[in-house]
């Protein structure tokens, strides 16, 4: 049987400094974010069944978040914790399910993140002020 | 001890060839107490002596005879067949996820590279000339390490970790599992390389808590636990700056 | 090499994940949409209104219904998940756990669907 060689040690890429701290960031931001969204659905929740109740309507909303500044600034927070959140758990289903990944998937990834905060800081803005 | 000839037969479906082979049915004996293990055999002895299979203490020690019976991955010689088959028949294959050299034989080799690639191995720091490492036994580190260190290697947890199948590069729960108990081990000396190791892509942040690998330890252990301790110690590492 | 199939995956651990990433991708599709429609609201109350209209045909509430069922089940998964990663794992207590979980995602969606 003929001897094997092995790679030699230490030359796996995943294992380079600023890969594994960005694979580690990407998952503390993950899980920090979960924990903003975990309490921001809680009230997201609360707000829509008290909203249905009550009956929805356009003025509603408008007059709802115009009631406090506490609103626009809690769906603004909800709105950077879903643009971190969601493309970061995107990029496990893409990677595991699709088989898709590396540079150009982060890149793609990345934009949606902006797209969701971008669109999402918009509406709160306009429906706010 | 030969078989009766009127011992009533059940169908077992067996996978011969490599990747691309197939099953190949064989109708066995019906015993009494028979195992997963004592059917390959028969088959092996009796019926096609080119089958290849794995086995070595067949009292459920070793790990050796590890295969996936019905759908699920399972040591053959502790599995009885009444307990799986009940009134059908048996399907064996090869364990999931490692290359097939033949029939029921994998390549074990990827499972052993990526315990390498956790740094699964304890590094020493003593020397003879040091006084005995004083270890206390009730610590919480040590108790950590008690209730994971009896893995033997056997890969029933990585062939039942769905998440080893869909990405190519996670380390998987054993080697995870191994890499926890030495980040506890107050005498190792790998330190921070060890958790930069298991911090990469494929790392622990992968596993998604299935709990396959705990449904399916036969030696009833939770690498999903040890993967969620080791997660706290990345978290922790890296926003400390240490990675 | 082989792969498994569904028999290796009858335990409440795997379909809570399954759950948990559906209803995740569905939320994640869901958003954009979202955002569209709330800001319509500042270009047309009256064409939100109409929308809003719309949205009482009992096949959109029933779509409503399933959204707010994904959102529960996704908040109650994920914080059972960041109590077992970041509080402490109980491997003998998930599947209470995951139980609880259920029940609360199925309460949140009968109360928004007996309320809309």
């Amino acid at each position: 049987m003929e001897a094997r060689v092995r790679a030699a040690p230490g030359i796996d890429p995943g294992q380079r400094a600023e890969g594994v701290r960005f694979a580690a960031w990407l998952f503390v931001l993950q899980r920090a974010s979960a924990a903003v969204l975990a309490l921001c659905v809680l009230v997201h929740l609360a707000t829509i069944i008290y909203a249905v109740r009550h009956g929805l309507s356009a003025q509603a909303i408008v007059t709802r978040l115009h009631a406090s500044a506490a609103w626009p600034a809690f769906y603004a927070v909800f709105v950077v914790a879903v643009s971190v959140h969601a493309p970061i758990g995107l990029r496990a289903v893409v990677g595991e399910w699709l088989r898709l990944r590396g540079p150009l998937v982060d890149a793609v990834l990345a934009l949606v993140a902006a797209g969701l905060l971008v669109g999402g800081l918009y509406t709160v803005l306009s429906l706010g002020f | 001890m030969p078989t009766p000839p009127d011992t009533p037969t059940f169908p077992v479906r067996i996978w011969r060839g490599g990747a691309d082979g197939a099953f190949r049915r064989y109708d066995v004996p019906r015993r009494a107490s028979q195992t997963v293990l004592d059917v390959v055999t028969h088959v092996q002895r009796h019926v096609d002596p080119s089958l290849a299979y794995r086995y070595a203490c067949r009292v459920g020690m070793c790990g050796s005879c590890a295969m996936t019976v019905n759908g699920r991955a399972r040591w053959t010689c502790r599995t009885h067949v009444d307990a799986v088959a009940g009134n059908g028949g048996l399907e064996i294959a090869p364990l999931s996820h490692l290359p097939i050299v033949r029939d029921l034989v994998v390549d074990m080799e990827p499972f052993f590279d990526k315990w390498a690639s956790a740094k699964g191995q304890f590094v020493p720091t003593a020397t003879r000339y040091d006084d005995f490492a004083k270890v206390e036994p009730g610590s919480a580190a040590r108790r950590a390490i008690d209730a994971t260190i009896e893995c033997i290697g056997c890969a029933v947890c990585y062939a039942s970790c769905d998440v080893v199948g869909w990405k190519e590069d996670y380390l998987g729960p054993a080697a995870l599992n191994r890499a926890f108990t030495l980040v506890n081990d107050v005498r190792d000396g790998a330190g921070i390389a060890r958790v930069r190791a298991i911090a990469k892509d494929g790392g622990c942040e992968s596993c998604h808590t299935h709990q396959s690998c705990t449904q399916r330890c036969p030696k009833h252990l939770s690498p999903s636990g040890s993967i969620a301790a080791l997660k706290r110690v990345v978290a922790r590492a890296v926003v400390k700056g240490e990675l | 090499m082989r792969h498994n199939d569904l028999r290796s995956r009858d335990h409440a651990g795997y379909w809570a994940f399954v759950v948990h990433r559906v209803s995740g991708i569905v939320l994640a599709l869901f958003l954009p949409v979202h955002f569209f429609v709330l800001s319509r609201a500042l270009a047309s109350p009256a064409g939100l209104d109409a929308f809003f209209a719309w949205t009482s045909r009992p096949g959109v509430k029933l779509a409503e219904t399933l959204l707010v069922l994904a959102l529960a089940v996704h908040l109650a998964g994920g914080v059972r998940l960041l109590f077992a990663e970041f509080v402490g794992w109980r491997a003998e207590g998930q599947k209470t756990a995951i139980a609880i979980v259920a029940a609360v995602a199925v309460a949140c969606a009968v109360l928004f669907a007996l309320n809309a």
